[in-house]
C-alpha cells in the first residue's frame, strides 16, 4: 500500500522549526508507515473479530434449536477438536518463527518456518471439512435445524478465513521469493502475522463455546 | 448458462419502470458517449477514475450522492403522488410496484444518498483539516468509492432487469425469506450492499488509522477541529457495526440460498434474530449519518458567527459520548416485538438518556452565535433550519423512546415523520450546508448566493409541509407503507403532503439551477484567496482548489482553529510568514486497481444475483487477481520537484498577500 | 530525498505497531523463546480445558465458568506472547483499540442474549408453557 511522504514543517505563520518539541528518538518515515500499517490492519482485524461475534450470537441464541435432531453432544468428537486445536497452535507458532526468521533475512528459517505454518493449517482444514463431511453424511447438515445453521456458518466461516490466509501465506512466500525483504513486503507480512494469531484466538473462543460448552454435562 | 436470467425478467410489460429504466440508462449511456466523444476520456482516467487523491474521491462520492438524490427524491414524488391518489382508490402504482418503490427510496437515500455524502465531505475535508497530504491508504480509499458506486449501479440495475425487493428498506424475515419472497428482489438488496457495505467498511479503518496516527507536528488531539472528530467517531462506529451488517446479511443469504434456517419459522429458526442483529447495526448506523453533519454546523456555526466555537471540549465530549451509547439503544426500533417490559424500560431509558449529549451540542452551538458578529449566509440559513427542525426531530424521537406511546406509534406515520424530520433536519441540511460551505475549496468558485438561498426556503417550507400533515395521520393511526386506503379523516392530509413534495421539487430543481449558474458565473464568482468565508481551521490555508500535495510544507499547529492563529499573526505583521525551505514531495501514484476491481465486483454482484455460477467464478479469480497484481507493483510513488512545488506555493502567497492587505486583525 | 518529521501523535519513539516484535535489534534467541513461552502456556491451558470437561474431580455445574476463564487467559497468552500487545505507553492506541472491540463484542453477545430469552419467554406458545 502507498502513503505519501512528508516534508519538514515550516508553516504558512513563519514561527520557524523552533517551535517543534525536541525529541529523544525521531522516527524514520519508514518504521512510521509500518506502524500506521499495522495499525490500520488491526482496526480491520478488530471489525472481524465483531463480525464473528454476531455469528457467535446468532449461535448462544439458536444453540437448542436442533428441531428434533442431532446436538452438539451427538455430533462433536473432542478427540478431533483436540488435534484441530494443536494443529492451529503449531501454526501460530510457526508463524511467529517465521516472522523472526524474516526480520533476520534468514532465507531458511522464513520459508521453512512459513512452510510450517502452512502444513499445520492445511492439516487443521483437512480435519474440519473431514469433520464437516461426516455431519452432513449423518443427516446433519446445515438445512437440518438452526442450530445445525449457526454451526456450520460460525465455524465455516473460521475455516474460510483460514483458507483465505493459506492463499495468502503462499502468496508471502512468493513475494518474497521475487522481490526480497522489502520494507512494504515486511509491513504486509506483520499484517499476515496478526491476521493468523488472530485466526487462533477466534478458534480459541470457537473450541470453548461451541465444543467444549456443547459437550460438557454440568 | 444465465442462471435464473431469462428475456421475461426486462419489464417490457410494465410501462413505468420500463420508462424510468430507458431513461435512467438511455441519460447515462449518452453522457457517456458525450465524454468521450468530446475526447474527455484520458482526462477522466488520469485525474478521477483512477485517482487516489482524498479530495477528487470525496468529490466523486459527493456527485454519486446527488445523482442517487435525484433518483431517490423521484420514488418519494411516486410515494406521494400514489397517497395523494388512492382515496378509495386503487392510485396508478399496482402494490408490486409500490412495495419496490418504496423499497428502494429507502435504501437509495440511506446506503448511496447520505452515506456518500457524509463519507464524501470526510474524504475532502478531513485529511486538509489535519494539515497532510492525503488519507493513510489512499488506493483503499480509491477501491471503497468504487465498490460503493458498484452498490448503486446494482440497485438501479433492478430497474431494468428483474425486480427489487418487495419488503422495505430493512428486509425482514420471513417475508424477505426464500420462500415468500423467491424473486431476485431482495438478492439485488443483499449483494448491492454485501458489496459496497466492504467499501465503507475499509472507509472506516481507512479513516480511524487517519485521524489515529497522521497530524500536522502540533497538531494534538485536542486541537483537531470539531468536524474531524464527528468524522472520527462516526468511523469508529462503522468499524464497529458494519461487520454486524455483513454478518446478518449473510446469514439472509445462506437462508435463501443453501436453505439454512436461521430466520425461518421451521426446523428451530428465530425470525426475530434478525431484527435485534439488523438494529444493532441499524441504530448505530444513523450516528454514522448524523455526527458529521452535526461536525459540519460546528463549522458553520463558529466560521459565519467569527467566534471559535463554544465549548470545545464538551463539544469533543458529548460527541465520543454519543459514540459510546449509540451502541446501547437499537432495542427502540422494535419495543412492540415481546421483549417485554424490563429489557423495554432499560433501552427506553437509554434512549433518552443519548438525546442529552445532543442537547449539549445544540446548546454549544447557540452559544457560538451568542456575542458573535453573525453574516447570515446560505450556510448560515442550513444552520439555523437545522436547530429549529432538528429540535422538533429529537423530541418527537424522546416521545417515540417512551414504549407505551411507541406502541401506539410503532411503524405508523409519525415515525416516518420523525425519523425524516432528523434525516432531512439534520444529516440533509448539513450536507447542504457543507456543499454549500467546502463547493469554493474544491472547485476554486463559490456558489450563487440567492439561488442557494431560495433553494434552503423551499427545502424547509417544504419539509414542513411534506412531514407535518404525516406526524397527524400517524397520531389518526395511519399506519406506514400504505397502498391505498378509505379513511376520509386522512385525505385531506396526504394532499397537503403531496404539495409539500411538490415545493421540495422547486428547492431540488433551484439547487440544480444554482449549480448551473455558478458554473457559467464562475469568474465573478471566483475564490481567488482560497479563504472565501474567513475560515478559521487550516482547510482554508490552502489554495482553492488546493495543489495534489494539499500543503507545500506541512503546517505548524499551535492551538485549536489553527489557521485563524496563523491569519492573526500574519494580521499582525502585515505579511505571510518567511518562505519556507521547498523540497521535493512523493506523492502516491494513481491506480486503476479500485475500479478494475469493482468492474468484477459488479459482475460478481450480479451473477450471484441471477446463480450465473461460471461468471460469479470468473468474477471473483478478477477480483483476487486485481489485487495480486497491485501487490505485485514496484513503483508506488512519483516526485514532484522542489521548483514546482515552490512555484505553485508561491502563487498562494501572492493571492494571500493581496488578501491581508484587506483584513483587519479580530477583537 | 524527503526529510521526515515525526507525524504521530506521539513521535517520540514511544508508538509502536501492533503485532510487531519489541524494538528491534534484539537477538533471534529472545524472540524464539517469547515465542516458545507461549506455546507451552497456550498448551497447557488447553490440555486444562478439555480436561475439565470430562473430569469428577471438580465441582460439576462450575465448569462452564472455568472454561470460560480459561479461555480468556489463553487469549492473554496469545495477545502478549505472540501478538506482542503489552500495556506499556508505546502501546496505547493498541490496547485501547483492543477494548473498544471487547466493548462492542460483550454489548452484542449479551445483549442479544438476554433481549432475544426475553423475546423467547414472551412469545412462547401457551400450550408450551411449562416454566
Amino acid at each position: 500500500m502507498s502513503f505519501a511522504a512528508r516534508t519538514t514543517a515550516v508553516g504558512l505563520g513563519g514561527e520557524g522549526a523552533a517551535g517543534a518539541p525536541s525529541v529523544p528518538h525521531e522516527l524514520s518515515e519508514l518504521e512510521e508507515k509500518r506502524i500506521i500499517v499495522g495499525y490500520g490492519f488491526w482496526i480491520f482485524l478488530l471489525s472481524d473479530i465483531i463480525m464473528f461475534s454476531s455469528f457467535f450470537a446468532a449461535y448462544a441464541v439458536l444453540v437448542d434449536e436442533t428441531a428434533g435432531g442431532p446436538s452438539g453432544r451427538d455430533l462433536f468428537h473432542l478427540d478431533i477438536v483436540a488435534f484441530e486445536t494443536a494443529f492451529l497452535l503449531m501454526s501460530s507458532f510457526a508463524c511467529g518463527v517465521a516472522i523472526i526468521g524474516a526480520r533476520a533475512h534468514r532465507d531458511a528459517m522464513y520459508y521453512g518456518a512459513m512452510a510450517v505454518t502452512a502444513l499445520f493449517g492445511a492439516g487443521f482444514l483437512f480435519l474440519e471439512i473431514r469433520e464437516f463431511l461426516g455431519m452432513i453424511a449423518a443427516g446433519a447438515g446445515p438445512q437440518r435445524s438452526a442450530f445445525a445453521s449457526a454451526f456450520f456458518t460460525l465455524v465455516g466461516c473460521h475455516g474460510v478465513h483460514v483458507t483465505l490466509g493459506l492463499m495468502w501465506l503462499l502468496t508471502m512466500m512468493a513475494q518474497v521469493f521475487a522481490k526480497g525483504y522489502r520494507p512494504d513486503i515486511m509491513r504486509r507480512l506483520l499484517c499476515f502475522a496478526l491476521f493468523w494469531h488472530t485466526l487462533d484466538i477466534i478458534w480459541v473462543a470457537i473450541f470453548t463455546v461451541v465444543y467444549l460448552l456443547g459437550v460438557v454435562v454440568v | 448458462m444465465l442462471g435464473k436470467l431469462t428475456w421475461a425478467d426486462i419489464p417490457l410489460d410494465q410501462p413505468i419502470p420500463l420508462i424510468a429504466g430507458v431513461a435512467a440508462f438511455g441519460i447515462f449511456g449518452l453522457v457517456i458517449v458525450w465524454v468521450l466523444l468530446k475526447g474527455w476520456g484520458p482526462y477522466l482516467w488520469r485525474e478521477w477514475i483512477t485517482s487516489v487523491d482524498h479530495k477528487h474521491i470525496g468529490t466523486m462520492y459527493v456527485f454519486l450522492a446527488a445523482v442517487m438524490l435525484l433518483r431517490g427524491f423521484v420514488d418519494a414524488l411516486m410515494m406521494r403522488s400514489q397517497q395523494a391518489l388512492a382515496f378509495q382508490s386503487p392510485g396508478y402504482l399496482p402494490p408490486d410496484h409500490y412495495n419496490q418503490i418504496f423499497s428502494a427510496h429507502g435504501t437509495l437515500m440511506i446506503f448511496f444518498v447520505a452515506m456518500p455524502f457524509v463519507i464524501g465531505l470526510a474524504n475532502i475535508i478531513v485529511p486538509l483539516q489535519l494539515g497532510v497530504r492525503d488519507v493513510a491508504f489512499p488506493t483503499l480509499n480509491s477501491v471503497s468509492f468504487w465498490l460503493t458506486a458498484t452498490g448503486a449501479l446494482l440497485v438501479n440495475l433492478s430497474l431494468v432487469v428483474g425486480e427489487f425487493a418487495k419488503t422495505g428498506w430493512l428486509p425482514f424475515p420471513p417475508l424477505s425469506g426464500i420462500t415468500y419472497s423467491p424473486g431476485v428482489g431482495v438478492d439485488y438488496y443483499l449483494w448491492s450492499l454485501q458489496i459496497s457495505g466492504v467499501g465503507t467498511l475499509l472507509t472506516g479503518v481507512n479513516f480511524v488509522t487517519t485521524i489515529l496516527k497522521l497530524h500536522a507536528p502540533g497538531m494534538t488531539y485536542m486541537r483537531m477541529p470539531v468536524f474531524t472528530w464527528t468524522v472520527f467517531a462516526s468511523m469508529l462506529l462503522i468499524v464497529a457495526a458494519f461487520p454486524v451488517l455483513t454478518a446478518t446479511l449473510a446469514m439472509l443469504i445462506l437462508d435463501r440460498y443453501l436453505g439454512f434456517h436461521f430466520f425461518t419459522n421451521e426446523a428451530g429458526g428465530n425470525v426475530m434474530m434478525f431484527n435485534n442483529l439488523i438494529w444493532i447495526w441499524g441504530h448505530p448506523e444513523v450516528y454514522i449519518l448524523v455526527l458529521p453533519a452535526f461536525g459540519v454546523f460546528s463549522e458553520v456555526f463558529s466560521t459565519y458567527s467569527g467566534k471559535p466555537l463554544f465549548g470545545y471540549r464538551s463539544m469533543v465530549a458529548a460527541t465520543m459520548a454519543i459514540c459510546v451509547l449509540s451502541f446501547s439503544v437499537w432495542l427502540h426500533h422494535f419495543f412492540t416485538m415481546g421483549a417485554g417490559p424490563n429489557v423495554n424500560a432499560v433501552f427506553g431509558i437509554a434512549s433518552m438518556i443519548i438525546a442529552v449529549p445532543t442537547g449539549v451540542k445544540v446548546f454549544n452551538w447557540i452559544f457560538t452565535m451568542y456575542g458573535g458578529r453573525v453574516r447570515y449566509e446560505s450556510p448560515m440559513y442550513w444552520g439555523i433550519g437545522f436547530i429549529v427542525t432538528f429540535i422538533i426531530a429529537g423530541m418527537t424521537g424522546v416521545l417515540l423512546a417512551v414504549p407505551p406511546a411507541d406502541f401506539l406509534l410503532h411503524n405508523s406515520l409519525f415515525l416516518v415523520a420523525h425519523f425524516h424530520n432528523v434525516i432531512i433536519g439534520a444529516i440533509l441540511f448539513g450536507a447542504f450546508a457543507g456543499y454549500t460551505y467546502w463547493f469554493p475549496k474544491v472547485f476554486g468558485f463559490r456558489l450563487d448566493e440567492r439561488l442557494g438561498k431560495a433553494a434552503f426556503w423551499c427545502w424547509f417550507f417544504g419539509f414542513y409541509l411534506a412531514f407535518g400533515p404525516l406526524y397527524v395521520v400517524g397520531l389518526m393511526g395511519m399506519t406506514r407503507r400504505m397502498q391505498h386506503y378509505d379513511n376520509p379523516a386522512w385525505y385531506p392530509w396526504l394532499l397537503v403532503a403531496m404539495v409539500g413534495a411538490l415545493v421540495i421539487l422547486a428547492g431540488i430543481l433551484l439547487q440544480v439551477a444554482q449549480l448551473v449558474v455558478s458554473i457559467r458565473n464562475r469568474e465573478q464568482l471566483r475564490d481567488t484567496t482560497g479563504d472565501p468565508w474567513d475560515g478559521r481551521a487550516l482547510e482554508w490555508s490552502t489554495s482553492s482548489p488546493p495543489p495534489p500535495f494539499n500543503f507545500a510544507v506541512l503546517p505548524h499547529v499551535e492551538g485549536t482553529d489553527a489557521y485563524w492563529l496563523m491569519k492573526q499573526r500574519a494580521i499582525e505583521r502585515g505579511a505571510p510568514g518567511p518562505e519556507p525551505v521547498y523540497q521535493d514531495i512523493e506523492m502516491p501514484r494513481n491506480s486503476a486497481t479500485g475500479f478494475v476491481c469493482a468492474f468484477f465486483a459488479a459482475f460478481l454482484g450480479f451473477a450471484l444475483i441471477w446463480q450465473i455460477w461460471w461468471l460469479a467464478i470468473l468474477a471473483f479469480v478478477g477480483a483476487f487477481a486485481t489485487f495480486v497484481v497491485f501487490a505485485w507493483r514496484d513503483r508506488t510513488e512519483y516526485r514532484i520537484p522542489a521548483a514546482e512545488v515552490a512555484r505553485i506555493d508561491r502563487e498562494n502567497r501572492a493571492s494571500r498577500r493581496l488578501a491581508l492587505a484587506q483584513m483587519e486583525p479580530a477583537e | 530525498m524527503s526529510d521526515t518529521d515525526a507525524r504521530l501523535h506521539l513521535h517520540d519513539g514511544s508508538d509502536h505497531a501492533p503485532g510487531d516484535e519489541p524494538a528491534s535489534g534484539h537477538e533471534i534467541a529472545e524472540g524464539l523463546l517469547g515465542y516458545i513461552v507461549g506455546l507451552f502456556l497456550a498448551a497447557l491451558i488447553t490440555a486444562v480445558a478439555f480436561f475439565l470437561v470430562g473430569t469428577s474431580l471438580v465441582w460439576r455445574p462450575s465448569i462452564p465458568v472455568a472454561l470460560l476463564v480459561l479461555a480468556v487467559a489463553q487469549m492473554g497468552v496469545h495477545l502478549v506472547f505472540f501478538l506482542h500487545i503489552t500495556t506499556g505507553p508505546d502501546n496505547y492506541n493498541n490496547v485501547l483499540a483492543l477494548a473498544f472491540g471487547v466493548l462492542i463484542v460483550g454489548l452484542i453477545i449479551i445483549g442479544s442474549l438476554w433481549i432475544m430469552a426475553n423475546m423467547n419467554h414472551n412469545m412462547m406458545p401457551t400450550d408450551m408453557m411449562h416454566m
